[in-house]
């Protein structure tokens, strides 16, 4: 007869000094963990209500602000920590994010500063040299060292700044709204009454894109595809150019104005544009008679959009006092911030790493907020981290359950905002069934996507290619309407 | 599937039943980014089974076995002493025996990791204590009938059924709890995720007890008389109750009746015992009567027939099944697998296709009260009418714990992090089913769900068939006098101005009701017979 039992020696499991870690053997059969199911989505609600808990999207201010208006941010690509902002009385900050201070402050122009960017470029003497290009209504455009030590001896910022720190003036023949420095050239281009290409080096600019007689209002290279620019113009008109043959190649016509322009940095073709209707599109610019998405929620003109570095978020920020950020491939925001005493949002960026988000609004201030509320930044052990990975899994995985859903969808807003969705609801439902009664005496009324609806007029006529081309293209961007 | 992945032999075992249909074929979609998306899930799932059943190989324990080494040799006839002189003296020494005469029959319950064991003699004689280290953690005498008793989450508390009341007390023995609302209790049942305490008794209730907040969850009426056998099935925590007459019904707090009914045997049910995958059920009755079923489906398996009675029943991890008799204990292997050779018999009776008992066990002028295998131990606990003996089965217990789980050997910290951590994840009470995975999956009956080309032409068809029948006007009633036929409220009510097509029918209708009011009148005036049919009328319908 063989007999054997179990036998586990208490050596093996138990430790033997008290600083040891004692054994812990798995066993992953499946009849040893019951109700797995039913646990998880119970860990998955508490970590949605965590979540909740730790939602604290404000951060803090940076210094003490602006005297005026903050409606130009310029962040610095290369540097994670560093962002500047011009002011409506022609002042420029220059901030250090991590200790929320400001490394320089002086006046750059008389009246309101239009467009300010940190140039890419680095000088090949001193590779912490940045300049950084600013524009104004004073008819000039002004290039800047921001080495921290130029500014050392500005004391003043009320008057007028013109030996530190700055290393050339252009001069224009009109006000400029909007600049924005290539990536790799020495060129930049600035907006206005004409939209006009410059090189660093000379003092005139090179040439002139304008396509039609109309006010450009901002201007925006592609960081990926360095020669392609576009521009917002006041007739409603969004333009791209390409830098290489200096000529505008596309053009496009909406119901409103388009307020900003923010390329995607991980898709380089596709850029996203913030509109004055309240919503923000998603342009695809090899095919751009329809948007691939329309982002919806604000309930008053956009004023400013950017991407996050990772292209699958947009932070967009309005005039009617709020922050929204969405997903790329979801119409409806998934976050919405506010103070009571943010005022309308003009500029919004997001930080190089995308854990951050930068507002400048009209009451002088300029914000620091979290991408994701919930986040922090600080040092983790590696049982905090793989509890935090763990949980977003499950989050991840039981995000459609009513009970999460409701839990992790649940935002604040402020009264003014909750009551004009109501009335924007209304409109919008009054004006739809206008459309269906209309449709129903009309059998020939077409019908146009909401995807299409904002568009007046294209100068291409996209639907007119070969059929076997259209349908590659169709293939490259699943999901199209 | 990447190269690098083997299908290992071992892998059903860790497939998820509902979870991953992967296997499944599957309506292909359209939608180019989910089936990407539905592809990656599914591949995750597979790595998932395929990475858990290569761990397999690391588990550092084998199971336990007792195996005979020619064919005159009989497992049932290896005696405890032999067996005790065959294995190791830790083994030797887990074979636990107290001798208890004065307080007997004695009820035990081992808690959840198996280190405490919990006796309660029939006369009031409670007491819970680490068996292995023989460390007493309380002793205490009532002074009444325990009818039974169970530790709840962890060994620091314990519930016992006494003659009128439940109560709870600690690990020191002093009294925490009267549970008023549990009366006349005769089983116990703990269900650790929930944090529920289910009992029930002469009462005929079923009732459970939030032991966390101290809420009474639910109370059931079983309507069948006093219970005579309960259990849980730990895989849905469905509570499955035997009663005198030979039904057994299953439980859940949420329903008030019965989830499933079924009859088990001819006389009283005696005990019911479930394995741990919730697979098997196994019942014995007074009708000396022993039927395995399989739960799934609810089909028998099994019949056997005993000689006397049994009294208690119980499934080890391994599923052995055990079978007391009075005095007799009878160990069954395999008897929970479909086929006739696996069915329990008593002897070969000369055949050699019979599932004869794997071991056997008499406490000579004895009586076993309640049995309960040891977890993750090859031990069968019983308590009798002189004490508590353990008995030492080869190959019944787990060899292999997940010490995240439940952990024999766990520390007082780990303890304390463990119940912390089962409190934060409890289920609630009302997510008891049959189906325990059921929560996460789509609802196919709710109404916010999506309805399909096929409902939504059903829908339209049903509102075209009626305008088609008249069934959106009221009906013709000929035979209601007065002036208020419901034809003609309905025109009231409709606008007096607008002509529709709705409109035009009802007025059809009316006339149509009129004539036959006219006519049903004439014939009782005398005027015209039944069968009178007006040719003029008739040859001018055709004009009309």
């Amino acid at each position: 007869m063989k007999i054997k039992t179990i036998r586990r020696s208490a050596d093996d499991y138990v430790p033997v000094k008290s600083t040891q870690e004692s054994q812990l053997p798995r066993n992953l059969d499946p009849e040893l963990h019951p109700f797995e199911r039913a646990r998880e989505y119970t860990k998955a609600l508490n970590a949605t209500k965590l979540e909740r808990v730790f939602a604290k999207p404000f951060v803090g201010q940076l210094g003490y602000g602006h005297r005026d208006g903050v409606y130009v941010i310029a962040k610095d690509y290369h540097d994670l920590n560093k962002v500047a902002s011009g002011s409506g009385d022609g002042v420029i900050k220059y901030w250090n994010m991590s200790s929320r201070d400001e490394i320089c402050s002086f006046k750059a122009h008389y009246g309101l500063i239009t467009g300010l960017c940190v140039s890419p470029q680095r000088s090949p003497l001193n590779r912490d040299q940045h300049f950084m290009l600013s524009c104004g209504d004073d008819k000039t455009v002004k290039l800047w060292s921001m080495n921290g030590d130029d500014f050392a001896n500005v004391k003043d910022d009320q008057n007028l700044n013109s030996q530190d720190g700055l290393l050339k003036t252009f001069y224009g023949e009109h006000a400029f709204q909007g600049i924005d420095h290539h990536k790799v050239k020495t060129t930049f281009v600035t907006g206005g009454p004409t939209i006009q290409l410059w090189d660093t080096a000379r003092s005139k600019p090179l040439s002139n894109l304008s396509w039609g007689a109309d006010n450009i209002t901002s201007v925006k290279f592609n960081q990926t595809e360095t020669d392609i620019l576009a521009s917002t113009g006041s007739d409603n008109s969004i333009v791209l150019y390409d830098v290489r043959t200096n000529s505008p190649t596309q053009k496009i016509v909406q119901r409103l104005r388009t307020n900003a322009i923010c390329w995607n940095p991980m898709e380089a073709f596709n850029f996203v544009t913030a509109n004055e209707d309240h919503n923000a599109y998603y342009y695809d610019m090899r095919n751009m008679s329809r948007a691939l998405n329309v982002f919806k929620d604000h309930v008053s003109a956009v004023m400013d959009v950017d991407f996050a570095p990772t292209g699958d978020e947009i932070v967009t920020g309005s005039y009617d006092k709020t922050i929204r950020i969405f997903k790329t491939n979801h119409g409806h925001s998934r976050e919405i911030y506010h103070t009571k005493r943010m005022q309308h949002v003009f500029q919004t960026k997001y930080s190089m790493d995308s854990k951050y988000i930068i507002s400048g609004s009209d009451d002088a201030n300029v914000r620091l907020w979290r991408a994701k509320a919930w986040e922090r930044s600080n040092v983790k052990t590696t049982r905090e981290k793989n509890k935090l990975e763990y949980d977003e899994k499950l989050k991840e995985r039981f995000k459609y359950m009513p009970e999460i859903k409701r839990i992790s969808r649940h935002r604040h807003a402020p009264k003014v905002v909750k009551k004009a969705q109501e009335i924007k609801q209304i409109e919008l439902s009054s004006l739809k069934r206008r459309e269906t009664n209309e449709r129903r005496t009309r059998k020939d009324m077409p019908f146009v996507s909401e995807r299409r609806k904002q568009i007046v007029g294209t100068v291409f006529d996209y639907e007119g290619k070969p059929k076997k081309l259209k349908r590659n293209n169709e293939e490259e961007f699943d999901g199209e309407d | 599937m990447p190269p690098n992945r083997k299908v290992k032999d071992n892998q059903g075992k860790y497939e998820r039943s509902t979870g991953g249909n992967v296997n499944k074929p599957k309506k292909q979609t359209r939608d180019k980014k989910l089936r990407a998306g539905m592809k990656k899930i599914d591949d995750q799932y597979k790595e998932a089974v395929s990475a858990a059943a290569a761990t397999q190989y690391l588990l550092p324990e084998s199971a336990g076995y007792l195996e005979a080494e020619d064919e005159m040799e009989k497992t049932f006839k290896v005696k405890q002493d032999e067996i005790k002189e065959g294995v190791d003296v830790g083994t030797a020494n887990k074979a636990l025996d107290l001798s208890l005469k004065e307080f007997g029959p004695y009820h035990i319950n081992y808690s959840r990791n198996g280190t405490s064991l919990l006796i309660a003699g029939r006369k009031g004689h409670i007491a819970s204590m680490d068996w292995r280290k023989g460390d007493l953690r309380a002793e205490l005498n009532v002074n009444e009938t325990c009818h039974g008793a169970t530790y709840l989450q962890n060994d620091q508390f314990f519930a016992v059924a006494q003659k009128k009341y439940t109560f709870i007390y600690d690990h020191e023995g002093v009294e925490l709890h009267r549970l008023k609302q549990h009366i006349e209790a005769r089983h116990l049942q703990f269900l650790p995720y929930h944090y529920l305490l289910a009992t029930a008794g002469e009462t005929g209730w079923l009732k459970y007890q939030d032991v966390s907040t101290g809420q009474l969850v639910s109370e059931l009426r079983t309507k069948l008389g006093p219970t005579t056998a309960m259990t849980q099935n730990p895989w849905n925590a469905i509570m499955h109750l035997g009663h005198s007459n030979g039904t057994v019904t299953l439980w859940s707090p949420s329903m008030p009746q019965p989830l499933v009914k079924l009859l088990s045997a001819r006389g009283p049910i005696t005990s019911v015992a479930i394995d741990r995958a919730g697979y098997n059920m196994v019942t014995t009755g007074a009708d000396k009567s022993m039927k395995i079923w399989d739960i799934r489906n609810f089909k028998e398996l099994h019949v056997a027939n005993l000689p006397t009675p049994a009294s208690n029943i119980s499934i080890s991890d391994t599923g052995l099944v055990a079978v007391s008799r009075g005095p007799h204990v009878t160990i069954w292997n395999n008897a929970l697998k479909a086929g006739f050779e696996n069915r329990p018999f008593f002897g070969s009776m000369g055949q050699n296709n019979r599932n004869t008992p794997y071991m056997s066990h008499l406490i000579p002028g004895n009586k076993i009260n309640n049995m309960q295998f040891v977890p993750f131990e090859d031990l069968l606990g019983t308590g009798h009418n002189d004490g508590v003996t353990n008995l030492i089965i080869p190959g019944a217990g787990e060899a292999n714990y997940d010490a995240l789980e439940i952990n024999p050997f766990e520390t007082t910290k780990q303890r304390q992090e463990q119940e912390v951590r089962t409190l934060l994840n409890k289920l609630p009470a009302d997510t008891i089913t049959l189906d325990p995975n059921v929560i996460g999956t789509i609802e196919k009956n709710a109404s916010s769900r999506r309805l399909t080309a096929k409902d939504l032409a059903e829908i339209s068809n049903a509102s075209l068939d009626k305008a088609k029948f008249n069934k959106d006007i009221p009906k013709i009633q000929p035979d209601v006098k007065g002036k208020n036929s419901g034809l003609r409220s309905f025109l009231r009510k409709k606008t007096r101005n607008v002509i529709d097509e709705r409109k035009v029918r009802v007025q059809r209708q009316m006339e149509k009701e009129k004539n036959t009011r006219k006519r049903n009148h004439q014939i009782k005036e005398g005027h015209i017979t039944e069968d009178h049919k007006d040719l003029v009328d008739e040859a001018l319908e055709r004009f009309s």
